[in-house]
């Protein structure tokens, strides 16, 4: 498919000098937001978000392993995401590039620096055994802000999640309880154009970007950043950013909570 | 799996179904936007979805063939569609289904008008329990003629097998893991022509007759149920 | 025996028959058995005894003659290629690039269109190897700057053209706007109510198979107002 054009760029570019944009949303709407549960049976939670065009589903498994000999009592989280052929016309097939890495660390660390997982009490013999929590982001359609939808869809399928228990040495899948999560991360990435913000960029809108940052929420405190992409920002721009981000995380997690 | 336990009694399956019965299907056409066409499919509790792009250019160039088109596909598991994660990324197994997915659908497509160009057609399985390949391939052909691809007609599949000596259609994955015999094929419904046989298990002339004859049978009504979510587009 | 299968208009699948024995296997059809068949998900149309199947949906195959929006993806010594949203790229001339002579001596190709660069262009010629050859010789053939683009499915465009051209003079007439429309699907809107517009266009596009066309436009149209 032929690659965005420079004739919709600027179209894109200048619909928001005006406060407008292509879409007709406002610069810090949202798309739609749909949230469905339960779309992957084998998981043992799992979340399909909808961002406008943009489609992705988080599965999470339970698996046991061994602790990481510097954590021997805490229980592992692991991200992955596949930006898999199947969801826009230039991604190839092949392992995980820079940005399915980027994409699945800036998840992790939400989910992480929040503290939302009790991982001391997903230890189960310590030095020993302790769960792993594997999230996995795979991507369906890709119409831009990949981000937020993830986090979203992460936290959401945590939450849905329910543990198995493990017994005699296996783990009893068809015997689940419920899993605990102590606060919901929530990202929301503020992209800057010339001297406007915008939320939720479309496809369009995130190539014509002159710097985004990628900021995640708890209920009352922030969790992890990430500056993504060209360009750069000033403190009073930061903490501007940081704020916007609040308000709308907050709108966010209502949804999945 | 346990010895002890029945998979079949009196003609009953541990879901209640008969021998030559299918699972509860499901199918829907169109399901994403930024692929050229695309499809969804469900048997039971095994799903997959679809995409297919193209036809597009072929890269790398020396894979371009000057007379006519190619048709790739790429069958993967999500690594959640199963009981213990699967690592990401298609495995040895993976890749063999995808190319004999590849001679399952392309000689139904009319790849002679499109010289040197590829159409993609990538399957991704969201559950698994058992039938996956048909099931996935059910879902590409729906997104083939999705996308407005010529063909001679619609691919459908679904498997036979063997269970306590009985063949018996479309193996849930009980029923897989404790049968004897598993074998999927793929055909153009309207014609009988089987596009795509493979077979695990040990069986006889008259057994794999009875079973080839429940599988063709089975793709006669996915090839209805194709027929209906297609029906529903446009 | 001669037979006709399906009624006129009717919505067929790839491998449907649509009629049998002595009829004209056309556009969107094959032949298999003395059977004429659907080659695609579209609508059967007769036409005395010829077959035709119209599809529903599809990508883009250059023809001879289709005027098309491209974009300038490479330049050769003394070539440009275009990118037509097609599996075929175009190929420009220097002397077919433009009516007026260009000296090599003096002038840069990419002065006259560079990388990146959109033009409304005629496909004159496809090789049985779908080499394509190009041409803005024709005078209704520009460079695009500025406006807005719009992408449709390409099996939408006779829809968004209508009878005779009606949809697009409706849409042009309702908006002030120029409105060019590459059989490849991608559509140039420029001047007068842009948004208004996009939006018609982008109406064809998602409603183009539905009936009523024409008035649900118009619709569109008058309530944006």
């Amino acid at each position: 498919m032929m690659d965005i054009t420079e004739i919709e760029e600027q179209s894109a570019l200048d619909k928001i000098k005006k406060g407008e944009r292509l879409d007709d949303r406002g610069l810090e709407d949202f798309r739609d937001v749909e949230v469905e549960t339960g779309v992957a049976k084998k998981a043992e939670g799992s979340a399909e978000v909808r961002l406008g065009d943009t489609k992705v589903i988080v599965g999470v498994k339970f698996g046991m392993g061994e602790p990481f000999p510097d954590t021997p009592d805490e229980g592992m989280l692991m991200v992955n995401a596949e930006l898999g052929p199947m969801a826009s016309p230039n991604f190839e097939s092949g392992p995980p590039g820079k940005d399915a890495t980027e994409l699945a660390r800036v998840v992790d660390r939400g989910i992480r620096e929040s503290e939302a997982l009790p991982l001391k009490e997903l230890c189960v013999e310590e030095g020993e055994k302790v769960w792993k929590v594997m999230v996995d982001i795979h991507i369906l359609d890709y119409d831009g802000n990949l981000m937020d939808a993830s986090a979203l869809g992460a936290a959401k399928a945590l939450i849905e999640a329910e543990i198995p228990e493990y017994e005699d040495g296996e783990v009893k899948r068809e015997k689940t309880k419920e899993f605990p999560v102590n606060k919901v991360p929530v990202a929301c990435t503020v992209v800057k154009v010339g001297d406007k913000y915008i939320l939720d960029p479309s496809l369009i809108e995130e190539k014509i970007a002159d710097g985004m940052v990628t900021v995640t929420w708890t209920e009352d405190e922030l969790c992890s950043l990430q500056k993504r992409g060209n360009g750069g920002f000033t403190k009073d721009e930061l903490l501007d950013i940081f704020e916007i981000a609040r308000k709308k995380t907050d709108g966010l997690r209502k949804i999945i909570e | 799996m346990k010895k002890d336990k029945k998979l079949l009694k009196n003609g009953k399956r541990i879901d209640g179904r008969g021998i030559g019965d299918l699972r509860e299907m499901e199918a829907e056409a169109g399901v994403l936007e930024r692929a050229d066409g695309s499809g969804y499919f469900r048997m039971g509790d095994t799903e997959a979805i679809a995409a297919v792009f193209g036809p597009r250019e072929l890269h790398p160039k020396h894979k371009q063939k000057p007379q006519r088109g190619i048709l790739q596909c790429r069958y993967n598991l999500a690594p959640f569609s199963v009981e213990d994660r699967k690592r990401p990324g298609p495995s040895r197994r993976a890749k063999e289904i995808g190319k004999v997915a590849e001679g399952a659908l392309s000689s139904t497509v009319f790849l002679e008008e499109f010289p040197t160009a590829t159409i993609d057609v990538y399957m991704e399985v969201i559950t698994a329990d058992a039938g996956t390949r048909c099931v996935a391939l059910n879902a590409g052909a729906i997104a083939l003629a999705d996308a407005g691809i010529p063909m001679k007609g619609i691919i459908s599949a679904c498997a036979a097998g063997k269970i306590e000596d009985t063949p018996v259609l479309d193996l849930k994955g009980e029923e897989d893991q404790g049968g004897q015999v598993d074998l999927p094929i793929a055909m153009n419904a309207d014609t009988g022509e089987v596009t795509l046989l493979q077979m695990d298990g040990m069986t006889n002339i008259e057994e794999m007759d009875e079973m080839l004859e429940l599988a063709i049978k089975g793709c006669e009504k996915v090839a209805k149920k194709q027929r209906e979510a297609l029906m529903k587009t446009f | 025996m001669d037979e006709k299968l399906v009624e006129d208009k009717a919505k067929v699948l790839p491998g449907d028959v649509i009629a049998e024995g002595d009829y004209l296997s056309g556009q969107g059809t094959y032949k298999e058995d003395e059977k004429i068949k659907s080659k695609f998900l579209g609508v059967a149309r007769t036409e005395k005894s010829r077959i035709r199947v119209i599809p529903l949906c599809g990508g883009y195959i250059p023809q001879e003659g289709d005027k098309v929006i491209g974009r300038i993806s490479g330049i050769g010594p003394s070539h440009w290629w275009v990118e037509l949203d097609s599996p075929y790229d175009g190929y420009l001339s220097i002397s077919e690039g433009s009516d007026e002579f260009i000296d090599l001596d003096n002038t840069e190709l990419s002065e006259v269109y560079d990388i990146g660069n959109m033009i409304y262009t005629e496909v004159i010629k496809v090789t049985k190897e779908k080499d394509v050859k190009l041409s803005m010789q024709d005078r209704i053939c520009k460079k695009l700057s500025g406006g807005r683009i719009v992408r449709i499915n390409p099996s939408k465009v006779p829809r968004l053209i209508g009878k005779g051209g009606s949809m697009v003079e409706m849409i042009k007439d309702k908006t002030g706007s120029r409105i060019t429309i590459g059989q490849n699907g991608i559509v140039w809107v420029s001047g007068g109510d842009e948004d208004l517009a996009v939006g018609a266009v982008k109406t064809v596009d998602e409603k183009g198979h539905e009936k009523g066309l024409t008035e649900k436009v118009e619709k569109m149209l008058k309530e944006s107002r």
